[in-house]
């Protein structure tokens, strides 16, 4: 008797973030993977790993990079404490990502769940830029190169670009004052921002009824099948899913330190100096791209275009279902495919064809209109063909098209994270 | 008399939400006011932004000098004439070193290149380096680093000359 109760009391604590009970099919681990909550516990890791790491930080460019020596030769488990920090830091933006492409493909942005899409690009942008800001703090020169040349990349927003560089900088290269201001971000702003959103979140998702219902393509919409007790199903599979996620983060940091190179220098930068990982792919299109076109008009495009996905009236209802129909599991693949082609060729076409007859400095109509144009004109085409020559619905064309450019994306950012060497060469594997 | 009482109060209340957006307002710009870029808390001194560079005869044509302290080159062309350059490359701000066996700048970030009048020869920069006013007094150079002058490609009235004498 005593036993249920307490269980009940237990029951009634998580009621606030789960429901009692969940549908058994919620429960299958091809529906979600565990993303979400993974998601959140390398939050949390973040989160104590970030608070110790605190007690051993100075943040001024005089004492940041010895402190950090400090804590990792002196203080007991300070670098496995860093690695941990890094490698959760990075995690999170790997987990977040997927975690927003299976929010996609199962259709579980479509109403009524649209704003907590929205919600999850906010989560999702903090994270990026808490990244970020941890990036600049141990004043090393990759630190210092990759941040004076992502926040140099703001110089090319037309009118005010050059002014919120300053404002970010607090002055016209990174010194004590940007070290500061992303100290302050870093530690107190973007995690505030991170716990506010949070809750939102998840609120959504009870809102919502909970998470969509799985189904095979030839199965009806509506039936919701049996339901079963939150603890322990879904309870215990979470704490699983946790345990063995903490299990891989501890082997990786205990095998992998997280990187420190030499103090910043300001008078050498190093060969090749390359942006923040999750920045590669942007520095790729900065490669091929007249700057205003690779840091603001095609970011805006992606941005709008990704705020605006639950918003399009859709024809179909494919929620729940993986990739929208079976035949939105062929155009997704096939434009896997097409992307991964032309992204390599227009690179390499770009480096060996046309990259010197280009000598001189870019133009915008050259390196700008020119092949943004062509990319827009492809982008139509091949929305027109699904379309009218393949009958795809609109479902499964706009499907087809994120894939396209999610998969140009993820190929811009591995060749810049392993294909560009000494001087941002093409080579052959780094 | 009813009338009356009503309209002072929606007249008060009306009062205030103007009061409250002024305060929110208010607090906006203070905010503003408080990240705007600092002054260097050592307060650098306006004449510690020009560096004596030395006599011109020190510097051969057709080399580069660096300047670490003023964050410069000073190049000296085949024709005598002096450019002193920013070495901040236009493209995204990376320090870029002088390649005398090449004779040119070669941007290690993303290769851009600027020969030695600092004209870009290889893109991705966009524009010619950065330039500093150069004064040269009784044949001694001095170079005025408190705010690069943009520029988008060489033009022959940026070279300084010496007085012949």
């Amino acid at each position: 008797m005593e036993s249920t109760d307490q269980r009940k009391y237990f029951r009634n604590l998580l009621l606030h973030f789960r429901p009692s009970e969940v549908p058994e099919r919620t429960l299958r681990l091809s529906l979600t993977w565990g993303l979400g909550g993974m998601a959140v516990v390398l939050v949390f890791l973040l989160i104590g790993t970030g608070l110790l790491l605190k007690f051993a930080y100075e943040p001024s460019p005089e004492h940041a990079y010895d402190s950090i020596l400090y804590l990792e030769s002196q203080i007991p488990f300070g670098q496995l404490i860093r690695n941990i920090h890094r490698w959760s830091g990075n995690g999170l933006i790997f987990v977040g990502f997927l975690h927003l492409l299976r929010v996609f493909y199962t259709g579980a942005f479509m109403a009524p769940r649209q704003l907590n899409w929205i919600f999850g690009l906010v989560l999702f942008t903090a994270v990026i830029f808490s990244n970020f800001t941890g990036y600049l703090l141990p004043w090393d020169q990759i630190a210092y190169w990759a941040i004076t040349i992502s926040t140099s990349m703001l110089d090319y927003l037309p009118g005010v670009g050059t002014g919120i560089k300053e404002w970010i900088l607090g002055g016209t290269e990174p010194g004590p004052v940007t070290l500061i201001n992303f100290y302050a971000l870093h530690t107190a702003i973007l995690p505030a921002l991170l716990l506010f959103v949070l809750p939102f979140h998840f609120w959504r998702i009870r809102k919502a009824g909970g998470l969509v219902i799985p189904r095979s393509p030839s199965e009806q919409p509506g039936t919701t099948g049996p339901m079963v007790d939150a603890m322990p199903h879904l309870i215990v599979r979470e704490a699983a899913m946790a345990v063995l996620l903490l299990a891989v983060i501890l082997a990786i940091s205990m095998f992998f330190d997280a990187p420190l190179a030499e103090q910043a220098n300001p008078g050498l930068s190093p060969n090749p100096t390359k942006a923040p990982w999750y920045f590669m792919g942007l520095q790729e299109l900065l490669m091929h791209f007249h700057p205003v076109f690779s840091v603001f008009v095609i970011p805006l495009i992606l941005v709008a275009g990704l705020v605006s996905i639950p918003y399009f009236n859709y024809q179909a209802e494919t929620v729940g279902v993986w990739f929208c129909s079976r035949k939105g599991r062929k155009t997704a693949l096939a434009a896997v495919f097409i992307a991964i082609t032309a992204t390599v060729a227009a690179v390499l076409a770009d480096e060996f064809l046309i990259g010197d007859s280009l000598a001189g400095p870019p133009n915008m109509v050259n390196n700008g209109l020119v092949p943004f144009g062509v990319i827009l004109a492809a982008c139509a085409g091949f929305y027109v063909i699904l379309r009218k020559g393949f009958k795809a619905n609109n479902n499964e064309a706009v499907q087809a098209l994120f894939t396209l450019l999610v998969t140009a994306f993820v190929v811009l950012t591995v060749i810049g994270v392993w294909f560009r060497g000494t001087g941002m060469q093409l080579m052959w594997a780094g | 008399m009813e009338r009356e009482t009503y309209s002072r109060r929606s007249f008060l209340s009306k009062l205030w939400i103007v009061l409250g957006a002024l305060t929110f307002a208010e607090v906006i710009w203070m905010i503003i006011a408080f990240f705007r870029p600092r002054k260097p808390r050592t307060g650098a001194v306006e004449h510690d932004a020009i560096i004596v560079a030395g006599p011109v005869d020190r510097f051969e044509p057709g080399t580069v000098s660096a300047f670490v302290r003023g964050k410069f080159y000073l190049a000296r062309l085949e024709d005598g004439g002096f450019l002193a350059m920013s070495r901040t490359c236009t493209h995204l701000s990376c320090t870029v070193p002088w390649v005398a066996g090449e004779n040119k700048f070669i941007c290690p970030c993303h290769s851009s290149e600027f020969d030695i009048r600092g004209d870009v020869i290889n893109p991705p920069a966009p524009r010619a380096l950065d330039l500093y006013p150069i004064v040269i007094e009784n044949n001694v150079l001095k170079v005025d680093t408190s705010q690069p002058a943009k520029r988008s490609q060489f033009a022959a009235d940026q070279v300084s000359y010496p007085k012949q004498t």
